[in-house]
């Protein structure tokens, strides 16, 4: 019987246990390691953040889940990998601490034969002084990143509607809480559905809504931006997103690397190496992210971290690391099995992973600051490589451990993205777009990097539909409710 | 005079190079029947985009 452990229960890894414990059966055991007891679906936590959806719609148990599908779930954190074993076994294994109520604190060495690194990101608001400490987000401002966050975001953005109501002008100030953050996408859906919900409460008059971000170009989303047919032009994301941005009266700050938060206030300098202050009532700032600081230890007890992770704390995969500067990247730098160079039974998968540079032209002001977006891993890559990868580690149980490995490159991936600029059955609008490739091939689509045959983007209430519709679809799959298998990544 | 669509761009400001949506454009984004017919296309441009990625 051979154990498969799972680090971390959110979409990637989720994805990867339930697929695994499927193809493999009773004969062998799937493990899965993560904090929370429930599952939580992170896009529609935008909705919770303006108070449409309650935490309760986002999220479920995940131990009848697990039970239902002969998953052997440990409600706990992994602190650190011993891949060769120790000096008393020859078994690799992972170090856990319980979560649980009741077993907080307690310690268990898991022994594995293949291990999946799920674990996301660490929300790093201790980046940036006054966003938070460590992990944990500050006083300041608000976050949207979970389901808690975003419940607190909603009761604080209520308190603003009644100051406006009562004649008080509220100033709102949403986007990146730091040069290096990722994640743009979800800041520009908070921003907008803001706005929507200010229109709907009637306050819309009353409220100054301005956008901050450390793209050098509104629309890069951290993907370098993109370009899509319209009306006979290949048109770039930007022009997109200024436009909405001018249409919803949303004024912006881009190139802005926020160095300091303040009770209503925020430092930034710009790329331009020149510093501004920008004053608030209401702030959700994105943190940037890093691994969640995962320790490896060799058979000796040595520490063997920096083998394994790549020093931001993600896991080191089969990338292109040394590529260098940017006029020498290639879309064959980025990772395909995901599996890690050292050792062969360890995969990450979802934002875990150690992307081999950003996927933005790298930029930093005169004094030296790097103020560019990280690499965005969204849901269907998270997916599709969490499936891939169970497939590889299944195939190897299965087949034997020369198996080859299941390939999926975001190089050779699309993604299907759906931005909600504001919720309502007939009133809501959302911005439908779809990327192919994700990592831009200048070599084989010279200038855009992308075939814009299948890059497209539109805005409006279709698209709303089919984000409210995605939202029941993923939960149902998430749940393993009949034909859950049917529904793709 | 000021037309609706173009009251926000502010004169040599960030977004006076912009584009912006006529009335006209802006009321397809909430046609019902208009996004029915969009929804299904969008759809099927996606799952090509899915089944491009698997
Ligand atoms: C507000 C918001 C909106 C978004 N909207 C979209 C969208 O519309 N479309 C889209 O495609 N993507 C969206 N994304 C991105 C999407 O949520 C991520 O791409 C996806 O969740 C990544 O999956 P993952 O499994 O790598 O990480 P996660 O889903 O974050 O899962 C990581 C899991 O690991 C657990 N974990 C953490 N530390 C440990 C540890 N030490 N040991 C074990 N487990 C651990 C965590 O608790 C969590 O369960 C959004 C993100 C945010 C924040």
């Amino acid at each position: 019987m051979a154990r498969l452990v799972v680090l971390g229960g959110g979409v990637s890894g989720h994805t990867a246990a339930t697929f695994a414990a499927k193809w493999l059966g009773s004969a062998h055991e799937v493990v899965v390691v993560t904090p929370n007891s429930k599952w939580n679906w992170i896009p529609s936590n935008i909705w919770v953040g303006v108070g449409e959806m309650s935490k309760e719609d986002v999220t479920f148990d995940l131990a009848p889940v697990y039970s239902k599908a002969g998953i052997n779930f440990k409600q706990a954190k992994a602190l650190s990998i011993n891949p060769e074993g120790s000096e008393s076994s020859g078994k690799p294994f992972v170090t856990i601490e319980f979560t649980s109520k009741g077993n907080e604190g307690k310690t268990e060495n898991i022994e594995y034969d293949y291990l999946i690194n799920a674990t996301g990101p660490k929300l790093n608001f201790g980046a940036t002084p006054g966003l938070g400490e460590g992990s944990e987000l500050g006083e300041f401002t608000v976050s949207v990143c979970t389901a808690d966050h975003a419940s607190h975001a909603n009761e604080e953005f209520q308190k603003t509607i009644q100051k406006m109501k009562k004649g008080e002008r509220q100033k709102f100030l949403i986007g990146t809480g730091h040069g290096l953050c990722t994640c743009q996408g979800a800041a520009f859906e908070y921003i907008f559905n803001i706005e929507h919900e200010l229109k709907k409460a009637g306050v819309r008059d009353m409220a100054d809504v301005k956008w901050i971000s450390n793209e050098s170009f509104l629309g890069d989303f951290g993907v370098g931006g993109l370009h899509m047919k319209s009306m006979g032009f290949a048109v770039s994301s930007k022009i997109f997103a200024e436009s909405l941005f001018t249409e919803r009266n949303v004024d912006w700050i881009i190139g802005a690397h926020v160095n300091k938060v303040e009770k209503g206030k925020v430092h930034y300098e710009l790329l331009d190496g020149s510093m501004g202050e920008e004053e608030f009532d209401f702030s959700m700032l994105i943190p940037p992210f890093a691994g969640v600081g995962l320790k490896a230890f060799a058979k000796d007890g040595s520490d063997i971290t920096s083998t394994v992770f790549a020093p931001n704390g993600f896991m080191k995969v089969d990338a292109n690391y040394s590529a260098g500067a940017y006029e020498n990247w290639k879309a064959s730098d980025w990772p395909s099995t995901y599996q890690n160079p050292t050792y062969g039974n360890l995969f990450a998968c979802g934002i875990a992973f150690a992307p081999p540079h950003p996927i933005s032209k790298p930029m930093s002001s005169p004094n030296g600051t790097p103020i560019n977006p990280t690499p965005p891993r969204t849901g269907m890559p998270s997916g599709i490589i969490g499936k891939a990868v169970a497939h590889s580690i299944c195939d190897r149980i299965l087949k034997g451990e020369n198996a080859p490995l299941h390939e999926a490159s975001m190089a050779h991936m699309g993604a299907a993205c759906v931005a909600s600029a504001g919720k309502g059955v007939f009133t809501g609008t959302a911005a439908a777009m779809t990327i192919y490739p994700v990592i831009p091939d200048f070599d084989k689509y010279p200038g855009t990097g992308r075939d814009t045959d299948y890059t497209f983007g539109e805005i409006g209430l279709a698209g709303h539909w089919i984000k409210h519709i995605l939202h029941h679809l993923f939960l149902w799959k998430a749940k393993l409710k009949a034909g859950w298998t049917l529904i793709p990544e | 005079m000021e037309k609706k669509p173009e009251h926000n761009i502010k004169a040599y400001g960030n977004n006076f190079t912009t584009m912006t949506p006529g009335p006209f454009a802006i009321k397809l984004r909430t046609c019902k029947i208009w996004q029915f017919i969009r929804f299904i296309v969008i759809n099927i441009k996606m799952l090509v985009v899915v089944r491009k990625s698997h």
